[in-house]
């Protein structure tokens, strides 16, 4: 529709303010099927995570049957390829679940397939949908139909019956909220989606709304917030590498990263408030009061929780401490705005 | 009742003798979402007909508003400071942007009024 602006999302974003607080009062859903879902498969948990140890920094041995970790596909000069979940599926040795994002899928794959090695393969899952439910209510709405819920830790996964649908359930998401990440086969996936939206405290969550919650719980988002050039320490996701891995190293980039974590990186991924009202978009500079380019804006927009604009970016590493004052450039004009604590929206994940 | 007109990227305008009242339509307001922050030109500028007059910053993105008329920027409305939300809430009331002294009354003339509009609006649809 051809309204005049700076750029138009495909997505009408009527209802954004609505849907983004629907999620932190009661429970929103969200279809994340597209994102890419896939086995690692091996002799046993000890081969499938050392050959998946060589790509990322994560502790993968050490997951116990049905924990998930975060964790990044790094590339050989300490970068990321992409950042995704990565489970030990329980009574299931000898497997790891990978969750990925849907724009890198390909590339991942790809990735996995050339470096993986010698007596492990990867196989895709093409025939299963992702639903999320996130929010305060999430819980309560997911015991009505699918046990054993409740006793889900947060970073935990099983196989589950939602009313008789068999399916994968992880107590994670995407939010900052308690949540569920449920995978099912792509055939009952409706079915899934139809109950949890009878429900009424579920809503259907749009992405406008899944970005603004993400920012508002400083949780990045692939080729905005980390890409090829930006390391899990720059971009403060050195808490996901396991404190064995930094010791021995042995995955792609380590040079780099473990470099980083022994220095500091020149970089670093930082919160950004803005005074006033105006939000600072992806793209916008970050400068010093004398105008001195420290960095640029990777995520930007308005926090409905907040109640006012909110960013995130990457400064020089001298100016990332909290309440540092900057400039954004915005619209050609300095806005001041200072260094703020992440996330911006305190993270109610399940005890 | 004084005429509303309207121009093909949304914005209004109402003419009163050589004041010119300029606000972004309903339909507007309703694509672009909800609006957390209004940039408002300021008093003195002048805007030649088609000229960026102001910004609307909504959730997701920022709009540019187009002046419909030429003339000066004579008043802008400080009340979208405090409730930018106004301009979903009211687009076609309380919730005009700016006030422009105007001289060339054949540019009110040139814009759609109310039927061609709701006629125009109908096309895109």
């Amino acid at each position: 529709m051809p309204f005049a602006g700076y750029e138009m999302p495909v997505q009408y974003p009527t209802g954004i303010v609505a849907e983004h607080l629907h999620t932190r009062a009661a429970a929103g859903l969200f279809d994340v099927s597209h994102m890419g879902q896939a086995m690692v498969v091996g002799r046993d948990h000890e081969s499938v995570a050392k050959a998946m140890e060589r790509l990322v920094p994560a502790d993968v041995a050490g997951l116990e049957p049905g924990q998930i970790r975060y964790s990044q596909l790094t590339n050989p000069e300490g970068g990321i390829i992409d950042d995704l979940m990565i489970t030990h599926p329980q009574g299931e040795d000898g497997r790891l679940m990978l969750v990925v994002n849907a724009s890198r899928k390909a590339v991942d794959y790809d990735w996995l397939r050339q470096n993986l090695g010698a007596g492990v393969a990867l196989e895709t899952i093409e025939d299963r949908g992702l639903v999320a439910l996130q929010g305060p209510k999430a819980a309560e709405v997911m015991a009505r139909h699918c046990q054993p819920v409740p006793e889900l830790a947060f970073m935990t996964a099983a196989q589950a019956l939602f009313d008789g649908i068999g399916c994968i359930v992880s107590r994670s998401g995407y939010t900052g909220e308690d949540g569920f990440e449920i995978s099912v086969p792509e055939v009952d996936a409706v079915a899934l989606a139809e109950a949890l939206l009878a429900e009424p405290e579920v809503k259907a969550i749009g992405l406008g709304a899944r970005d603004s919650l993400r920012l508002e719980a400083g949780l990045c988002l692939y080729g905005h917030d980390i890409d090829e050039t930006t390391s899990p320490v720059e971009a403060g996701l050195a808490w996901s590498i396991g404190k064995r891995r930094r010791a021995e190293g042995g995955f792609m980039g380590a040079e780099r990263i473990l470099g980083e974590l022994a220095n500091g990186p020149a970089r670093k991924r930082v919160g950004i408030a803005p005074e006033g009202r105006a939000p600072a978009r992806e793209g916008a500079v970050i400068q010093d009061e004398d105008g001195k380019t420290l960095g640029v804006v990777t995520s930007g927009g308005f926090g409905p929780s907040v109640g006012a604009p909110i960013a995130m970016g990457y400064v020089a590493a001298a100016a990332a401490k909290i309440d540092t004052a900057l400039d954004l450039v915005v619209r050609g004009k300095p806005i001041p705005a200072r260094v703020a604590k992440l996330p911006f929206v305190a993270h109610r994940y399940h005890k | 009742m004084t005429k509303m007109r309207y121009t093909k990227e949304h914005e209004w305008v109402r003419l009163e003798g050589r004041t010119a009242t300029v606000g972004i339509s309903n339909y507007a307001q309703e694509q672009l979402g909800d609006v957390v922050f209004v940039e408002l030109p300021d008093i003195g500028k002048t805007l030649a007909k088609g000229d960026e007059a102001a910004v609307v910053e909504s959730v997701k993105a920022a709009s540019e508003i187009y002046s419909p008329m030429s003339g000066e920027v004579i008043e802008v409305n400080e009340a979208l400071d405090g409730d930018p939300g106004k301009v979903n809430s009211d687009a076609e009331g309380e919730a005009w942007f700016l006030k422009l002294k105007v001289v060339d009354d054949s540019e009110f003339d040139d814009l759609m009024d109310e039927i061609e509009y709701k006629e125009f609006l109908e096309e895109e649809q």
